[in-house]
């Protein structure tokens, strides 16, 4: 059995408002292995990118942790001072997010982002750096790299622009990478390579994702293993096969049939979808140790 | 099938660029819509899918009046919809409103609902406070909100809540024709399934005629009846939900189908197996090589829609 590479442990986070702690994640524990994709999904304010953001380290206040351990290769994350958590950053663990217009910045060179990488932790000098980053830009399969290598941000197309993203986070060869939602600003062509390219070069250096999206096709496309996220809890943990085939929490259950499924159209009709309830208006379940409240009607299909 | 109550014949739409310098000007055309011809049934659903910047938004303007065609003709019940008989901006909201993609965006944050609601009412002659009341009152229960909800304001709605409101204060004048822009896909996907319900119960209970915009190819397949394909500002294949979702013919429809993530191609048996590869023509009689974006700044290459099945329509190169 090899040792997990991330290892999140009975971890409890909540919002402090003097000295109430309003809590927003009870007791997520989940491993991801080397070279693994594991995948978090859930609707929104579940609790998937507060998550994300414990292990990155980037809880501000009122954020705070409450509980448990984040253990990745040995290390408690959460225990981890502010230095040695700013060298792991970007190093060792690195994230892409939703929308790669607001995440790099407007007034450099797209080559300038990705060569900083190379500086802050190999130590490299800028000539070097920018043959590095124009590297990095072929890697990610960006056309014609020595040239878009001086394009500023707005120049380029929202999917090179998440492959520019891909390329600063992946620069370094972490050994995680957090997808925060890669790909829900782009174009569903596009969406499609750039999911095929996170998989690729993955795979080709057994970098561990997590992946994080409210799109189970994603998810499915993607990832090895899938927890599934509600009001703060994990719900549920399965392989993707088993998880769609056979999902056992109604939750689950309940989000598999409220999206329309291609295919998924009889002929002589529609499939009434499932409703959810809309969002957690109810925020005192979270405080309760059982967050799983029966919010789905089962058997309401048709 | 009905007679069909809106028609668009070779809609054009060209942008003109002016791109020059101070020793003179060289103008060029942006082909942003060429030669599209589709019309809409009574009760019909009708949905135009592609990628952003094909065009598919600004044909969906030109029938809401937004956006003048700089050729071809629209007709509303066969009365014409644009050029000098063209209705008004009021006549033409009667028939034609919109549902807009963003809840957040579209709804005044400093009227409450009823004021939101009532304002097109007045608009239109409708003056009397108490019918103004009650069509509010029926809307707000159409739309499965309650009629005290309506003194309040956007901001203390949810989401999905928010697009309720945006349906009502689209369907408030009755249209026959609502154009949908992307109608469920800023909403969390807890809340879509039941905008997607709603959308499909007021179709039925007042026989409206939808015009969807939208790229989520799920979504289209779940409540269009009919689909058109355009790829850069064409339309590259329209037909029944059924021969585009089960035998797409054209590259483009199947590339597009086949870049949609599905949780269904990781289960064995999936739930209703369909063959999606009928292969009706060889790749090259395109003539549009789809890995290759097109210049939108050219007048589009010499191709024709030929009819492959019944009302399935391909485009293949007529060079």
């Amino acid at each position: 059995m090899t040792q997990p590479l991330l290892d999140i442990r009975n971890l409890h986070l909540g919002l402090r408002l003097g000295r109430d702690l309003h809590p927003l994640l009870n007791d997520i524990s989940f491993q991801i292995m080397p070279g693994e994709a594991y995948g978090l999904v859930g609707e929104s304010g579940s609790g998937k990118s507060i998550t994300s953001l414990a292990v990155m380290g980037l809880l501000r206040k009122p954020l705070s942790v409450s509980g448990g351990e984040i253990i990745f290769k040995d290390r408690n994350l959460l225990t981890l001072p502010k230095r040695e958590m700013r060298r792991l950053r970007g190093k060792n663990v690195a994230m892409i997010f939703q929308e790669p217009m607001t995440a790099l910045n407007p007034l450099s060179t797209v080559g300038r982002q990705i060569a900083e990488m190379f500086i802050l932790h190999q130590g490299k000098n800028w000539r070097e750096a920018r043959r590095l980053a124009v590297d990095s830009l072929a890697r990610v399969r960006v056309p014609n790299p020595e040239r878009r290598v001086n394009d500023y941000p707005h120049q380029m197309s929202g999917g090179l622009r998440q492959r520019v993203m891909i390329a600063i986070a992946l620069a370094c060869d972490p050994d995680l990478l957090i997808a925060d939602e890669p790909t829900t600003a782009l174009d569903v062509t596009v969406q499609a390579e750039v999911l095929k390219l996170i998989k690729d070069l993955c795979a080709e250096r057994q970098t561990a994702v997590l992946f994080i999206s409210h799109d189970l096709g994603v998810i499915a496309a993607v990832c090895q293993r899938v927890g599934v996220m509600y009001a703060g809890c994990l719900v549920e943990e399965n392989s993707t096969d088993r998880l769609f085939s056979d999902p056992q929490h109604p939750y689950t259950r309940g989000l598999l049939g409220a999206l329309p499924r291609l295919g998924g159209r009889l002929e002589n009709g529609r499939q009434r979808l499932v409703d959810i309830d809309s969002i957690i208006t109810d925020r005192s379940i979270l405080t309760k140790t059982r967050c799983i409240a029966p919010r789905i009607k089962e058997g309401s299909t048709p | 099938m009905t007679a069909p109550i809106l028609r668009v014949e070779d809609l054009h739409v060209r942008f003109s660029m002016s791109g020059g310098s101070l020793f003179g000007s060289s103008r060029h055309m942006l082909h942003a819509v060429n030669g599209v011809t589709f019309s809409l049934a009574k009760g019909e659903c009708l949905s135009i899918v592609g990628e952003s910047g094909c065009g598919k938004t600004t044909t969906a303007l030109t029938i809401l009046g937004l956006q003048q065609p700089t050729e071809g003709t629209i007709s509303y019940r066969g009365q014409p919809f644009t050029g000098p008989n063209a209705p008004t901006r009021m006549q033409r909201a009667k028939a034609v409103q919109m549902v807009f993609q963003d809840p957040y965006a579209s709804l005044n944050p400093r009227q409450t609902v009823r004021k939101s609601l009532s304002a097109p009412l007045r608009l239109h002659g409708i003056t009397a406070a108490s019918e103004i009341e009650a069509r509010i009152e029926v809307m707000l229960k159409n739309v499965g909100l309650t009629p005290e909800q309506a003194n309040r304001y956007p901001h203390e709605f949810s989401g999905g809540q928010r697009q309720r409101i945006g349906i009502a204060r689209a369907l408030i004048l009755e249209p026959e024709i609502v154009v949908l822009d992307e109608p469920v896909s800023a909403l969390d996907l807890s809340i879509r399934a039941q905008i997607i319900n709603l959308l499909l119960d007021l179709k039925e209970q007042l026989s409206l005629s939808y015009l969807m915009i939208s790229h989520d190819l799920s979504v289209v397949e779940h409540m269009s009846d009919r689909v058109l394909v355009m790829y850069f500002g064409e339309v590259v294949e329209s037909g029944g939900w059924q021969q585009i979702f089960q035998t797409p013919a054209h590259p483009y429809t199947r590339r597009l189908i086949a870049a949609i993530p599905n949780v269904d191609d990781r289960i064995s048996t999936p739930p209703n197996p369909k063959s999606r590869d009928l292969i009706v023509l060889k790749n090259a009689e395109f003539g549009t090589d789809t890995r290759v974006t097109p210049d939108v700044f050219r007048p589009p290459s010499q191709s024709k829609l030929i009819e492959i099945a019944e009302q399935h329509w391909v485009r293949i190169s007529s060079v």
